[in-house]
């Protein structure tokens, strides 16, 4: 089915421009074109569809669901709903206080907001259709593991003493069973309602990614056209153990999301980076952006906020190592 | 006189509400006072936690999107 894209590829780049199949050039012009007709429209269709489904998912329900349960489960839920909720990365200051004010411990807290740029159904999307269902998997897996174990390290240390006092206090408080209760009594929603959702969240999410999804590609491309054949694979190919903290360190300066990263993943794939390298470094620009970790701030000491940040570098590159070390098996 | 505060972190949408709010306010001559509010300890007040929400005396009556037209209309006119 996704024949189309590269037909069109074909076309465009070979008949209409009249580039060679056998340039540098044809080759990067023909990555971009597929890849970026494909990504629109796949992203457009599969946001709508999936915006349908979890029309009746929000922030909200997922802190009353959360505040009920036990901690183990709470962690790998946390972790999950991270993935599944959808809610703008400007939100997380009053997600991170609305979960804490209804005395959910930190380090749950923690495991959604961590999870949550990682996984979403975009990035699911374009994993699937570029870099196949194995890798998917493993993004997917690691994703949330990330979550999960970042989440009990934090509880294990007692990272709420490092909240600011207004944070700690309203936690502390709900935690005395003094919870604020908001009632979320929504009525369920009808057809019409969802369809309206989930065509706004089309919109709202194509107008907001489509020019990383053009850069991303763009960069794609370029290593497609620049970094000669093989050169990726014979330098790095191997795994060098040093190549993974290298690409984690690489990616904390980069910014994008996981949906200008993913086309980037692709081309160094296929360009023979191994896995675990190019997991690493993806993860970390996605998850370890300064600008975003500078929001949390206004909730968390430096010293927290330090923490968290090294463990995010150490989870990745141990999760580089370890997918490195096991890439023979996939 | 409606007292109209707009909670959220400074992102776009945030300031379009804003907007919005005071365009429609002013369309109906409903005299309304508008202000953000991007303090986190204000927005946990109202227990709020999705932005932009929008509160009219002290009460939150949305949260989570751009409100639409028809709904300004309808919170203003009360």
């Amino acid at each position: 089915m996704l024949d189309v894209f590269t037909q069109l590829a074909d076309w465009l780049a070979y008949s209409v421009i009249g580039l060679s199949a056998n340039t540098k050039l044809g080759d990067a012009v023909h990555f971009f074109i597929e890849d970026v007709s494909k990504i629109y429209v796949l992203l457009v269709i599969m946001i709508y569809l999936i915006a349908l489904l979890r029309a009746a998912l929000n922030v909200e329900r997922v802190r009353d669901y959360l505040a009920d349960k036990n901690r183990s489960l709470g962690y790998v839920l946390g972790s999950v709903f991270g993935a599944v909720t959808p809610f703008c990365s400007c939100s997380s200051i009053p997600v991170f206080l609305g979960f804490t004010s209804a005395g959910i411990p930190v380090g749950i807290t923690m495991a959604f907001l961590l999870t949550s740029p990682l996984i979403n159904e975009v990035a699911v999307l374009l994993l699937l259709s570029l870099v196949g269902w194995k890798v998917t998997l493993l993004y997917v897996l690691v994703g949330l593991l990330t979550g999960i174990l970042g989440g009990i390290f934090l509880d294990a240390i007692k990272a709420e003493r490092w909240l600011r006092d207004f944070a700690l206090k309203a936690l502390q408080h709900a935690q005395q069973n003094n919870r604020i209760d908001i009632p979320v009594d929504k009525p369920p929603l009808t057809f019409k309602e969802r369809h309206q959702f989930a065509r706004q969240e089309a919109l709202d999410i194509f107008s907001r990614v489509w020019k990383w999804v053009l850069i991303g590609v763009g960069l794609g491309a370029a290593l497609h056209g620049v970094v000669p054949n093989g050169w990726i694979e014979q330098h790095l190919g191997a795994g060098q153990w040093w190549s993974v903290p290298v690409a984690v360190a690489l990616g904390i300066p980069l910014y994008s999301n996981a949906t200008g990263v993913i086309p980037i993943m692709e081309s160094l794939l296929v360009n023979g980076l191994p896995v675990g390298t190019t997991i690493a470094f993806c993860m970390s620009t996605v998850a370890a952006s300064f600008p975003e970790f500078i929001l949390l701030k206004q909730v968390m000491l430096w010293r927290l906020l330090g923490t968290v940040f090294v463990m995010l570098l150490v989870s990745f590159t141990l999760v580089g190592w370890t997918l490195n070390a096991f890439s023979a098996l996939l | 006189m409606k007292d109209i505060k707009v909670l959220g972190s400074g992102c776009t949408k945030c300031s379009k509400t804003a907007e919005q709010l005071q365009k429609v306010a002013k369309e109906l001559g409903v005299e309304a006072n508008v202000t953000k509010q991007m303090d986190p300890q204000v927005i946990m007040h109202y227990g709020v936690m999705s932005t932009p929400a929008v509160v009219i005396n002290e009460q939150v009556v949305h949260s989570g999107s751009i409100p639409h037209k028809e709904q300004i209309q309808a919170w203003l006119s009360d």
